[in-house]
């Protein structure tokens, strides 16, 4: 016997089974179990002849096909009144089956939004705006972590090759920090500027480790424009802001 | 000061805006202008009236812009139609369309939220996790607490930059979910999906 199904991805069990009864052109609401019990098995066969790895849920909704199957196959009992007759082993896998349905046509409707709203475009930011009237807010540890992941993304594979640095210490690199922050000014730097000169990974994340602990005694200050700019680090001006912040802790 | 010339303000405004302008923010910077006396006093209806004013102008002139309600707000932005010369002229990096496992959970959230992973899976009939987490990572979804349910688990929902990416002023804007009984006659009529709205 030779298999006429193609095989194409399914997201999973009920995507597999709505394929089915399209395939089949059968009616959702009476599910033909047999049939459709037999092909879904033969999917998973196939499945399994290719080596695929099959989930879980592929083999929950096969227990769950040869039950219904079973409970329809059983006669319904005479004594059984009217109204307390049964419901259809069916109904709730058809419930299901519908369920999400619904959703894969939203899915779809929002497919055919993202297909034209791709190509609307908008002015983006001018960094040439940046100025005193930007609302500045502290900077989140999550954007920190975020910059750090852009910045070691941004190293060059090459680089990788890591290369044992000489006095590579936090303290020197907290200190080495300050004092391109005194050269700098009023005006700050971003965080680009100060991690520039750090190509290696090793590198980067002493001077991150070195302005978390910095930020943390407050001797330094991580700005960002309100929404989604580039950090900026300041020399934290206030005398009072910084004894609050207690000092650092020798390593 | 003339509604021209007003209206020239908020177009600027839009021009410059990196992001969509709701109505409020634009009233706030109006009343921030020197000419307080005139411009404290405009009303949010007012200035959605010149927005719209300013919409038809533009598709009236058959420009190069649009103005479109997005995300809360409204933007400036160029339509699909003119795409691809904008491609040439600036390297635009454009992420790669969502996967389909991705929008049917970003539907999912979108016409359910807040919820949590466990209805998102019980829906879709699979794991969810990953998806999530990409979604997560591309900021269409954000965590908005927990529920108070055993082992409170976390509620998801849809962020701005989903509204945004999809061209919705704002979640309402979904068209509606179809009916279980509209979706069994399509079944066998074959189904016709409405074409999405877009500025054109």
């Amino acid at each position: 016997m030779t298999y006429q199904i193609k095989l194409e991805v399914f997201e999973g069990p009920l995507d597999l089974l709505l394929h089915l009864i399209k395939k089949n052109e059968v009616n959702i609401y009476d599910i033909p179990i047999s049939l459709i019990v037999q092909q879904y098995l033969d999917y998973i066969e196939l499945m399994k002849d290719l080596n695929l790895e099959i989930a879980g849920e592929f083999l929950l909704m096969a227990a769950t096909l040869i039950h219904i199957k079973s409970k329809m196959l059983l006669p319904q009992e005479e004594t059984v009144s009217e109204e307390e007759e049964g419901e259809d082993p069916r109904a709730e896998l058809v419930r299901k089956l519908l369920e999400y349905q619904r959703f894969k046509d939203a899915a779809e409707e929002l497919g055919q939004r993202e297909e034209r709203w791709r190509d609307v475009f908008y002015h983006p930011h001018d960094i040439t705006t940046e100025g005193e009237e930007e609302v500045m807010i502290e900077v989140g540890l999550f954007d920190l972590i975020d910059a750090l992941r852009e910045m070691i993304e941004k190293i060059p594979e090459t680089m990788f090759l890591e290369i044992i640095p000489e006095e590579l210490t936090l303290r020197g690199r907290m200190t080495a920090v300050m004092e391109r922050l005194d050269i700098a000014g009023p005006e700050g730097l971003t965080l680009w500027a100060l991690l520039d000169k750090d190509t290696t990974r090793r590198a980067i994340v002493i001077t991150f480790l070195a302005l978390l602990e910095l930020a943390r005694v407050r001797f330094i200050k991580l700005l960002q424009v309100e929404g989604r700019g580039t950090v900026r680090v300041y020399r934290n001006e206030s005398e009072e802001e910084r004894d609050q912040g207690g000092l650092i802790h020798g390593r | 000061m003339e509604d021209r010339e007003i209206k020239g303000i908020i177009e600027a405004l839009l021009f410059i805006s990196g992001e969509p302008l709701s109505l409020d923010r634009i009233k706030a910077v109006l009343a921030l202008s020197e000419a307080k006396n005139v411009l404290e006093e405009i009303d949010r209806g007012k200035i959605k009236s010149l927005l719209w004013e300013l919409q038809q102008e533009y598709d009236m002139r058959l420009s190069g812009l649009r103005i479109v309600e997005v995300a809360g707000g409204f933007q400036i932005v160029t339509p699909p139609e003119v795409s691809q010369w904008i491609k040439k002229l600036k390297k635009i990096k454009q992420s790669a369309r969502l996967t389909k496992p991705s929008l049917e959970t970003l539907a999912i959230i979108a016409y359910k939220q807040p919820l949590v992973k466990a209805e998102i899976e019980d829906i879709r009939g699979v794991d969810s996790a990953g998806v999530i987490k990409g979604l997560l990572d591309k900021r269409f979804v954000k965590i908005i607490g927990r529920k108070d349910l055993p082992g409170r688990p976390i509620l998801y929902a849809t962020t701005k930059e989903f509204l945004q990416y999809f061209g919705l002023k704002d979640i309402s804007d979904l068209p509606t979910l179809k009916e279980f009984n509209e979706l069994a006659e399509e079944e066998h009529a074959g189904s016709t999906p409405e074409s999405a709205d877009t500025p054109a």
